[in-house]
């Protein structure tokens, strides 16, 4: 469904240019998961951000490969098919919950908002059943009476996610891509978080990017699991079979300097 | 949200005060013909440049209109004035710095140039020209304050956009494939409001001042529609022998501006995020 090939971007930085992602090839097929590891700075978010074609003109480029979305290539479309492309069949999760919602406007309108972009008309009040507002709060086990109608400071940053969530989900995306969805979060709702993540993903049948630093997380969650060093790709395969033979060296590394109990889960 | 910078204005005294007195003048000027003594235009010649009396509180004038009647109905001018030329400008100041900030690359370099044109003209003097060359009148004196202060405001408006722009829920609304023009309205400008709003305040004291000058100048408001600025024009001429003539308008301005900058700068304490 989703196939990268030969995907290289760069930024540029006091006059000169700075290599972010290096010919990385990648493919998604269908409702699968793939965890995307590397440290910071490694492309990893650079990638998440190539594939919506985000990436500020004056900050940077991608300067060549193909993403290759569906049928088509994600780079060669308008500009108006590319964002009729993003929030509906692809979703983003941020890495911070705290600054991904705007502090100014109701949950309800900022929900009604992503809707309304697309084209689709949220049912007015009266028919509560079919809100696909509440019914998406309700899938991440919010309260959507008491959600809805508040300002995002009145929510906790477990809540906030989950709002998020709900929102990139409201439009169904085949694609989501969730960019370390729970660093900013505390360890107990992390975990929360993660388990209706991938509860839901399951689900709703979508196909996943989940890009973290932490690779016994994603071990924890991925069947397959790419590892990106310096903005390239440096391995990629099988999450069993990856933490049984690395064949790169970073990725051993990255095996060893995992705290002994969480390799024992694997 | 709203409740906690309620709270913390209800203890600012000054910014209060401020208030208060900026309430009282738009409620004289909306009602003065009921709460003017005396009609501020008919001439009673028997009775120019009489002192502060019990039928005149402020005294008259060099043709006989009682000074009271007339600073009331000067209310009308400056605080029209003020609204109406800082309103012009906000809605310029306001467009071309978020556009400016937005967009960026070319467009922002072209708006703030011509920002920086504006700013470098003396102001009262390119007012003072286009005066002389238009006619003086009320509806010119308001465009004109209009058209020449908003660059300070896009400046303003620019910077805050540049900020804003680069937080989370903006990427993530461009990434919900929510339009610019949307994202720059819904999103971007309800969060650039607290700084403007403090800068229109203050600009609202600037624009009555300025009115006040051009008046006083003999290029702003026409007698014998009264204006601060006219009377204290006419005081000049007769401050050795009646100083209630000067000495009222000159109050009547200094403390609706020093209202304007009190409410302001309260504004700029309760909406400041730091504090």
């Amino acid at each position: 469904m989703l196939n990268i090939e030969h995907l290289s971007v760069e930024y540029y930085r006091r006059g000169k240019t700075i290599p972010a992602v290096r010919d990385v090839s990648l493919t998604l097929a269908p409702g699968e998961t793939l965890g995307l590891v590397g440290e910071s700075g490694s492309g990893k978010s650079t990638l998440a951000l190539a594939i919506l074609r985000l990436i500020a003109p004056n900050e940077g480029r991608i300067t060549c490969g193909k993403i290759i979305f569906g049928e088509s290539n994600l780079l060669c479309l308008k500009d108006s098919a590319m964002r009729q492309i993003r929030g509906r069949d692809i979703s983003m999760i941020f890495q911070d919950p705290f600054t991904a919602l705007n502090p100014v406007m109701r949950v309800r309108d900022q929900m009604a908002e992503v809707l309304e972009a697309h084209g689709i008309r949220p049912p007015v009040a009266a028919d509560v059943g079919s809100d696909p507002l509440v019914n998406s709060l309700r899938q991440v086990q919010l309260d959507p009476e008491r959600v809805l109608e508040a300002y995002p400071h009145l929510l906790s940053g477990g809540q906030r996610q989950r709002v998020l969530i709900a929102m990139s989900l409201l439009t169904r995306p085949k694609l989501l891509l969730a960019d370390e969805p729970t660093t900013a979060l505390d360890v107990l709702v992390q975990k929360d978080i993660l388990d209706l993540l991938f509860r839901l993903q399951r689900e709703l049948g979508m196909a996943m990017l989940f890009i973290s630093h932490n690779l016994g997380l994603v071990a924890n969650y991925t069947q397959r699991i790419a590892v990106m060093k310096e903005g390239r790709l440096v391995e990629e395969g099988e999450t069993q079979t990856l933490f049984r033979q690395p064949r790169d060296s970073y990725t051993k590394e990255l095996i060893e300097a995992l705290p002994a109990m969480t390799r024992g889960i694997r | 949200m709203i409740t906690l910078y309620f709270e913390r204005f209800r203890r600012n005294r000054l910014a209060i005060a401020g208030m208060a007195v900026i309430i009282f003048l738009a409620f004289l000027a909306i009602f003065a013909a009921r709460i003017a003594p005396h009609d501020p235009i008919i001439q009673n010649l028997t009775q120019r440049l009489s002192p502060p009396s019990a039928r005149h509180w402020l005294g008259t004038d060099d043709l006989g209109r009682d000074v009271l009647s007339r600073l009331i109905f000067g209310t009308r001018v400056s605080l029209s004035v003020g609204f109406v030329a800082v309103g012009i400008s906000l809605i310029i100041g306001t467009t071309l710095g978020l556009i400016a900030g937005f967009f960026g690359k070319w467009i922002d370099t072209i708006i703030m140039r011509l920002v920086d044109v504006m700013l470098s003209i003396p102001t009262l003097f390119l007012i003072l020209a286009v005066l002389a060359f238009l006619g003086p009148n009320i509806y010119n004196v308001m465009a004109i304050i209009g058209l020449t202060a908003w660059p300070g405001l896009a400046r303003l408006v620019r910077g805050e956009c540049l900020s804003v722009r680069e937080r989370d829920y903006i990427q993530a609304a461009r990434l919900a494939g929510i339009s610019n023009f949307r994202i720059l309205w819904v999103h971007i400008f309800p969060n650039v409001i607290a700084p403007v709003l403090v800068s229109a305040t203050l600009g609202v004291g600037g624009a009555v001042l300025t009115e006040s000058a051009l008046s006083f100048l003999g290029l702003g408001v026409q007698p014998p529609m009264p204006s601060w600025g006219n009377i204290l024009s006419i005081g000049r001429d007769y401050l050795h022998i009646a100083w209630w003539l000067s000495l009222f308008p000159a109050c009547a301005i200094l403390i609706t501006v020093l209202s304007f900058n009190l409410l302001g700068e309260g504004l700029r304490d309760v909406l400041d995020p730091r504090s």
